[in-house]
């Protein structure tokens, strides 16, 4: 077990976002926290590594007390892709090289570059190290996040909403990257979705949450038409096509708009 | 997890030395600017013995008088407060997310104007004289000084409040310093429409920067502020990096951003404070240099802070030197020139775009 939570509170404000949350996740896993738009998917995910401080709750990572860390440690060990990845002039070789902002002390080391320049080519993006990330592509620069939230040397990838500005052949890809990654490397990997289809595809794992709780918490089995239908108020069939589970909303896409 | 098979690419090595080599060549062009500056003006002085005064040999008293107290310290003062307002207005871009970011955003240069106008008109510090070289006279300038620096701190002060009960939120820190731009703004409108001839062209004397008015123990001052100011950026150059890649990156990345911009700031309404109380308003130095450096080098805080300290000494010992020399004998502020010489500059620049 690489991370647990347990009893995890949040509030903004007075408003209760997140109640009760607990879960845990192995080594070597790929976990898909799904819900509905306003849910909390986002502020779960950064309550794991502080950018948000709950008000309640345990995380444990690799044994290790999550809160009891701080900001620049927990850095060291998790590692995080935000929904929007800032652009400048600035080159992708710099742009991943921040990833070991963590580690670096007064200045990069030899070794810094020389992880940064191991990650280019574990990712195929050679060509790209010296391109400025202004001029990237959508796929090109969510790439480029990826790439410097490893170089972080995280035990724990926490992604919000990777694929989301994607066209599919660069969310297959992303997500087959990440899943390479998490499985070569023995780390895991936390993700917000919203494309149910591609995380019945890549996840091994499923939290849904549904108003600011777990509603349930567990491999491919949970994920049926009736969870699906609770947590996002739509009734859908779950099929299989080309031996992958996907989901459909059931009823005719004119009778569904007429709630 | 672990990466082992990495290699330094030397291409990046390439692109970095790069960026080192146009910094040094802003040194060198401002060093030779240095020298060409002490050599010109009422009196034109040969470049080699303006050389050998520095190296402190003795070539004639006249020229010693000449170096030492009125040209080398105006010139280091253009340097100093170039180079301040320049790595402060690189600072707030950052800090502030925002390309309109300067040294002056938060309001101080019309926080430190108010501040010397409560000096001139209402504490009676100024008046005027009938001299050809320099017609308005602030009889007590050390109480000037004085008072713009501490309206320049409460303005920062306010704004700090402000950002401490909100959240320090870029957009709340630029609205705050907009509001309080205008309201030191009527602040001294409202004493100018209370003042006499005199004080009027005092308070809009001062408020001309001029790197003239220094003498050595405040341009000491100055340049150790500026120099440590200086230091602190560059320190926090990782940090501005990452909050340029957004506050949730930089969250991620283990930077207390509401801190690195609160200290931030800070440091660069101190070094501007300063610079102001000292200098007067100068203006466009602070705003403008960064992005050219931006243009010719790009965004990396690790070569865009030192780079700009570079360029801001350069271009307002530029413009000093030509306001010393465009209408001889009469000096103009150094302030008019910055924007005239640094505007078409810029606007070249732009039109070009970045340099590939």
């Amino acid at each position: 077990m690489i991370l647990s939570v347990d009893e995890l509170r949040f509030f903004y404000r007075n408003r209760e976002v997140l109640n009760e949350i607990a879960f845990s996740i192995d080594a070597g896993e790929i976990v898909a926290i799904l819900g509905p738009n306003g849910v909390g998917k986002t502020t779960l995910l950064k309550c794991l590594n502080r950018i948000l401080t709950p008000r309640a709750g345990l995380v444990s990572l690799d044994g290790e007390d999550l809160y009891g860390l701080d900001m620049m440690e927990i850095a060291r060990r998790v590692g995080y892709v935000p929904q929007r990845v800032e652009t400048g002039r600035l080159t992708a070789f710099d742009a991943v090289l921040l990833g070991r902002r963590p580690h670096i002390g007064w200045d990069v080391t030899e070794k810094d570059l020389k992880i940064v320049d191991a990650i280019f080519r574990r990712l195929s993006m050679e060509h790209l190290r010296l391109a400025y990330i202004d001029q990237m592509s959508g796929g090109e620069l969510q790439k480029v996040a990826i790439a410097r939230s490893l170089v972080q040397e995280p035990k724990i990838l926490l992604l919000d909403e990777p694929t989301s500005n994607l066209d599919l052949k660069n969310q297959v890809s992303i997500l087959s990257t990440i899943t390479h990654i998490v499985r070569e490397h023995h780390i895991a990997a936390i993700m917000t979705m919203h494309d149910l289809n591609q995380a019945l595809r890549f996840a091994d794992r499923f939290i849904f949450l549904k108003g600011g709780r777990v509603h349930v918490h567990g491999g491919h089995d949970v994920v049926t038409p009736g969870v699906i239908e609770d947590v996002y108020g739509l009734p859908v069939i779950i099929g299989e096509l080309g031996g992958v589970r996907c989901v459909v909303p059931s009823e005719p896409a004119s009778e569904a708009l007429k709630d | 997890m672990h990466f082992a098979d990495g290699e330094v690419p030397a291409d990046y090595l390439r692109y970095v030395r790069n960026k080192v080599i146009w910094i040094l060549g802003g040194i060198v062009l401002l060093s030779l600017l240095f020298v060409y500056s002490i050599s010109v003006g009422a009196v034109a002085i040969p470049l080699s013995e303006v050389m050998q005064t520095l190296l402190g040999q003795n070539v004639s008293t006249k020229w010693d008088a000449i170096i030492w107290n009125i040209r080398l310290p105006q010139a280091l003062a253009a340097i100093a407060a170039g180079a301040g307002l320049a790595v402060a207005g690189v600072a707030m871009q950052s800090i502030l997310r925002n390309p309109l970011g300067s040294p002056f955003t938060l309001g101080i240069s019309n926080a430190g104007a108010f501040g010397a106008a409560v000096s001139i008109i209402a504490l009676g510090t100024g008046t005027m004289q009938s001299r050809t070289a320099d017609a308005v006279i602030i009889n007590n300038p050390y109480l000037t000084t004085v008072m713009a620096f501490i309206f320049c701190l409460l303005a920062t002060a306010v704004i700090l409040l402000i950002s401490r009960i909100k959240g320090a939120s870029p957009e709340v820190m630029v609205l705050a310093g907009v509001a309080l731009s205008s309201l030191f703004t009527a602040g001294t409108m409202f004493l100018q429409y209370f003042s006499n001839d005199a004080q009027l062209a005092a308070v809009v004397f001062w408020t001309f920067g001029d790197v003239g008015r220094i003498n050595w123990p405040e341009l000491t001052l100055m340049a150790v502020i500026v120099a440590g100011a200086t230091l602190f950026f560059i320190a926090n150059r990782w940090n501005y990096n990452a909050i340029d890649a957004g506050d949730e990156a930089a969250k991620g990345l283990g930077v207390n951003v509401e801190w690195v911009r609160m200290a931030g700031m800070v440091v660069a309404a101190l070094v501007s404070a300063v610079i102001v109380a000292f200098l007067g308003v100068i203006g466009f130095v602070g705003l403008v240099c960064p992005h050219m450096v931006r243009r010719i080098i790009g965004d990396d805080q690790r070569y865009l802070i030192p780079g700009s300290c570079v360029m801001g000494g350069i271009l307002l010992l530029a413009s000093d030197t030509v306001a010393r020399l465009i209408l001889a004998p009469y000096v103009l502020p150094v302030a008019v020139l910055t924007a005239f010489l640094g505007a078409p500059i810029f606007l070249c620049l732009l039109l070009k775009g970045y340099r590939r």
